[in-house]
């Protein structure tokens, strides 16, 4: 800073216009959003790259399924007997023309595991999605109101909570017969719960916030303040909660499917590959069938674990490691 | 004799954002026995520096010496320096809240710092704990031995402080901050004991505070620090009545308890410099009235002949800068001309919260209050005592139990849902506390767009005009339009609560608390605006506050509370001299005392040249003198 033009104006700063000359050089100093402080956050974190990394690679698998399919030259649901089972029916395991093996059917795994792929990121995104809405809406309106209302919404989560999960699947499958869109949505009417806990706590403690009360001596009705002044403070855990949401959704679905209770086959879906690995114990010969979709589904889960905690500490990280000590 | 000797400290903190310089080559001598002041805006690297005298400050990178008892701590190992912390240097922090553990008795907590240290059994450390909280003047202190910290109030967790940074006879206390949550009367007493404890206990005593008034009061000599560098140094009578650096001048024209109410104050101008990135000549030179050319080289260390040490450039008195002059008053608004003089009528209010056991608590008791238009009415008590609540029912946002609350001839209960918004238009409220009430997830735009859009004013192109407009009259820059509140200062944020509350052109603005959390020199300039809308918008204030010199600085009248009730109003001077009420002479007496300005008698005797760049300037020619005298 050059200070040749000897001395600044005497401060009148009682009169704006010196006051905003002054409150433009003092910030001079330009901070950074709180977005790309979060991305410069994520982007030393080694483990949240590796899952992003990982994420990426598995969705641009399951968008390139199709041409999985072509450059093989095997559909997904394709037998080839003669190629694909060895003469005594035991299917071959990894070679050149079968990259990660074939399974009972003489089907290709790679190529299955790609459409696999698809079913498990669609249901994991999707359900994670509509359980958050269906979550925070019933945080939202239980925090905020209170009284009456929140008792009745509270109960209806603990309900909820306490139904067990697999023998309200296997009644809901034996009525209704197994589908896509009913695996999602048992996952959704599990999933809502914990996030409509959380939000609800946040916004009991945010409703005494002074800015609240601001909002409501300007006159600003409830629906105002709830989606203007306390929805915008929820971004936070809402995206860490519904990213720690798919891992169990994909989880979920992966076990309605190896029972049988998921998705129909043969519709290629992880979960119901590694049934298929496990029916009549083929696993002891033909070890490719588990540790392929097995490891591909852990891999999936863990990646998005590790990203939802990475964005924990990157969005706040004064609440993950103490804040700094003034 | 030196106790502390503090060479060319020097303290780098690496953070996420750059290396924050908090403290840059700072020396300073304490003698044993005295009570040392430091002083400076929030920001200014007090706290830092105590702390990484004391080994306290995770991560930091130091360079210097600081000598204490032939022992440098900077060297000291962690083991060595436990011990010379509680055992050697006693501290005090801010909040005794967040340094009492919760979860153990204040007894327990002094009994375990003591045996910590030295080996005596735990009967006689009881003896010592409970002679201790009875020195500090603990009532009933065997009782409360075994009461926890959250069981005390604000001024008896101080005093615990007190006693436990006593408990091991430390040679040197270092008190940070330790008066500046409490209530004024109760400041007072803290500041008394501490002073009393000092003598009593033979110890030497360093206080950190942001307060020119509470440092006035009580120490022997004082530093002036500003963005981590030392500006100003020297016995206190010399630097607070006749300052030689011009920062020290520019602070104590801005205090309020400095100034003849009714005139304003003289605010420095700007704010202070970034840490992450300060500049390289003088610190101050941005906002100093007396900045040369020179100044933007670093300045040399001026020492006059009693004992004043200026960082400074100038070499005589700094200058003095015309206040700042004020819009002529237009007349208060008034939508019906036949209406009477007063806005808001308080009558035989009361107002009881319900308790889930016990009887309801009765937070206001009989309040009878007249709001004339046009006046700033002051309201002073201390904390808890009623004001926020008192001013929520004027506003309407609570109901009162018994009583009325009239705004210009309406009744507020009686008042329809289309009313009460239209109300919300005429009356508003700015919050005490410039962090906590704007929403930190929307941008500042938005916030002061939000009379608009709430009452339907405005939008589009058309509201942010509006609010462009507003951001420029209370002095802020209108491209800072989408920013969000944490980009913000304290002083910046408090303009944008103001900015909100005057959109809709209010006739009663509710100030509560308004400049409490800022630093003296941003106090000064948001009272300013505060004074300059008022006159040029005609508006009415409600001034609630509990440090009487603000209040008497901008009040017209002021009315006192204790304990629910209102126990005196009168117009400011009167009460002012004529306090009928004992505990308004309370208030009185614990508020700053003016410091009279008196021209220097000081003749300089050397000046010694920093070194060009790198931290350690060369002072030993300095020393040398400083040791030929002794
Ligand atoms: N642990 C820390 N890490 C990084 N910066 C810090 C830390 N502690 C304080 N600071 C920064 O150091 C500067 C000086 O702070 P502080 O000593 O608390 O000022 P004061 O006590 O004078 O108000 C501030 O900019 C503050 O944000
Ligand atoms: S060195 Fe210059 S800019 Fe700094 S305080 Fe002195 S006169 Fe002002
Ligand atoms: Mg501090």
């Amino acid at each position: 800073m050059s200070l040749s033009t000897s001395k600044p104006p005497a401060p009148r700063l009682a009169t704006p216009k010196t006051a905003a000359i002054a409150a433009r050089n003092a910030a001079d100093v330009q901070l950074r959003g709180s977005w790309s402080l979060t991305f410069a956050r994520l982007r030393r974190d080694p483990a949240s790259i590796g899952s992003i990394t990982v994420i990426l690679l598995i969705v641009a698998f399951a968008l390139g399924a199709p041409l999985v399919a072509a450059w093989t030259g095997h559909g997904p649901t394709e037998q080839f007997r003669d190629t694909g089972l060895s003469p005594s029916g035991i299917p071959v395991g990894p070679s050149a023309e079968f990259l990660l093996g074939a399974d009972q059917l003489g089907r290709d795994v790679l190529v299955r595991l790609a459409y696999g792929a698809q079913v498990s990121l669609l249901v994991g995104v999707v359900a994670s999605i509509a359980a958050s809405v269906i979550g925070v809406v019933v945080g939202v309106v239980a925090g905020f109101f209170g009284g009456p209302v929140d008792t009745v919404l509270s109960r209806i989560t603990d309900l909820v909570m306490s139904v067990p999960f697999l023998l309200c699947a296997i009644a809901l499958v034996a009525v209704l017969g197994p589908s896509l869109p009913l695996s999602i949505a048992v996952i959704v009417f599990f999933s809502w719960t914990g996030l409509a806990r959380v939000i609800r706590g946040q916004v009991m403690a945010l409703r005494h916030r002074e800015f609240v009360e601001a909002a409501r001596s300007l006159g600003a009705s409830r629906t105002s303040i709830m989606f203007r002044d306390i929805l915008p403070n929820l971004v936070v855990p809402i995206i860490v909660y519904t990213t720690l949401m798919i891992p169990s959704a994909i989880v979920f679905e992966a076990t309605l499917s190896f029972l049988g209770l998921g998705i129909v086959p043969p519709t290629p879906s992880w979960g119901n590959m590694l049934a298929d690995a496990a029916n009549g114990s083929l696993y002891l010969i033909a070890w490719w069938m588990v540790v392929v979709p097995g490891g591909a589904l852990l891999a999936l889960t863990l990646a998005f674990n590790l990203l939802g905690d990475g964005l924990r500490d990157a969005l706040d990280p004064a609440a993950s490691k103490g804040g700094k000590g003034a | 004799m030196a106790l502390l000797e503090v060479s060319n400290l020097v303290v780098d903190i690496p953070t996420e954002d750059g290396t924050v310089h908090a403290v840059q080559d700072v020396s300073f001598t304490v003698h044993e026995g005295e009570f040392f002041g430091i002083v400076g805006e929030s920001g200014s690297g007090k706290s830092v520096m105590v702390q990484s005298i004391m080994g306290l400050v995770a991560g930091a990178r130091t360079s210097g010496t600081v000598d204490f008892r032939g022992r440098n701590l900077l060297a000291l190992g962690d083991e060595a320096m436990r011990s010379v912390r509680g055992r050697e240097i006693g501290m005090i922090f801010q909040d005794p809240l967040s340094s009492l553990h919760p979860q153990y008795t204040v007894g327990w907590q002094i009994v375990e710092q003591i045996r910590a240290h030295e080996k005596i059994s735990q009967q006689a450390a009881k003896a010592r704990a409970i002679e201790l909280l009875e020195r500090v003047r603990i009532p009933d202190a065997a009782a409360r031995f075994d009461a926890y910290p959250h069981q005390f109030s604000g001024g008896m967790r101080q005093r615990v402080m007190i006693a436990m940074a006593l408990s091991l006879g430390p040679a040197l206390i270092i008190a940070d901050e330790p008066t500046t949550a409490l209530d004024s009367t109760v400041q007072a007493q803290i500041l008394d004991l501490l002073d009393e404890m000092r003598r009593e206990f033979g110890a030497t005593v360093v206080m950190i505070s942001h307060d020119l008034g509470v440092l006035a009061r009580v120490a022997d000599r004082v530093m002036v620090m500003y963005a981590g560098r030392r500006m100003e140094l020297g016995e206190s009578a010399n630097v607070l009545c006749s300052p030689a650096h011009p920062y020290t001048a520019g602070l104590l024209r801005s205090s309020a308890f400095n100034r003849e109410p009714g005139t304003p104050l003289v605010p420095i101008a700007g704010r202070p410099p970034s840490l992450l990135a300060p500049p390289s000549g003088c610190a101050f030179a941005a906002r100093c009235p007396d900045a040369m050319s020179i100044c933007s080289e670093r300045p040399p260390l001026r020492r006059y002949d009693d004992g004043t040490e200026v960082v400074c450039w100038l070499e005589g008195e700094p200058g003095e800068p015309p206040a700042p002059e004020l819009p002529p008053a237009v007349e208060a608004r008034s939508d019906d001309p036949a209406a009477d003089a007063s806005i808001v009528r308080v009558e035989s209010l009361r107002l009881a919260f319900p308790q889930r056991r016990g009887p309801a608590r009765v937070v206001l008791d009989d309040i009878t209050l007249e709001v004339r238009r046009g006046e700033t009415l002051g309201l002073v008590g201390e904390s808890g005592c009623g004001k926020t609540t008192l001013a929520r029912a004027i506003a309407g946002l609570v109901a009162p139990t018994a009583g009325t609350v009239t705004f210009d001839g309406h009744e507020l209960s009686t008042l329809g849902r289309r009313e009460w918004r239209s109300l919300r238009r005429r009356v508003q409220v700015v919050f005490q506390d410039p962090f906590g009430s704007l929403n930190p997830r929307r941008r500042v735009g938005s916030i002061i767009g939000d009379p608009f859009r709430i009452h339907g004013l405005a939008s589009g192109q058309g509201r942010r005009a509006e609010v462009q407009e507003l951001m420029e009259l209370v002095g802020l820059n209108p491209e800072h339009y989408n920013r969000f509140p944490s980009q913000f200062s304290g002083g910046q944020r408090q303009r944008i609560g103001i900015a909100r509350a005057i959109a809709l052109k209010p006739e009663l603005v509710i100030l509560d608390e308004p400049v409490s959390a800022l630093d003296v020199s941003i106090q000064a300039q948001v009272l300013n605006l505060l004074d300059e809308l008022q006159r040029t918008l005609g508006l009415t204030y409600l001034f609630i506050s509990h440090d009487l010199s603000v209040v008497r600085h901008v009040c017209d009248r002021i009315a006192v509370m204790e304990g629910g009730r209102i126990i005196e109003l009168d117009d400011a001077d009167r009460l002012y001299r004529d306090p009928q009420q004992p505990f308004t002479k309370r208030l009185l007496a614990a508020a700053a005392p003016e410091i009279p300005r008196t021209p220097a008698r000081r003749r300089l005797v050397r000046t010694a040249r920093p070194r060009e760049a790198g931290p350690a300037p060369v002072l030993l020619p300095e020393r040398a003198i400083e040791g030929a005298r002794r």
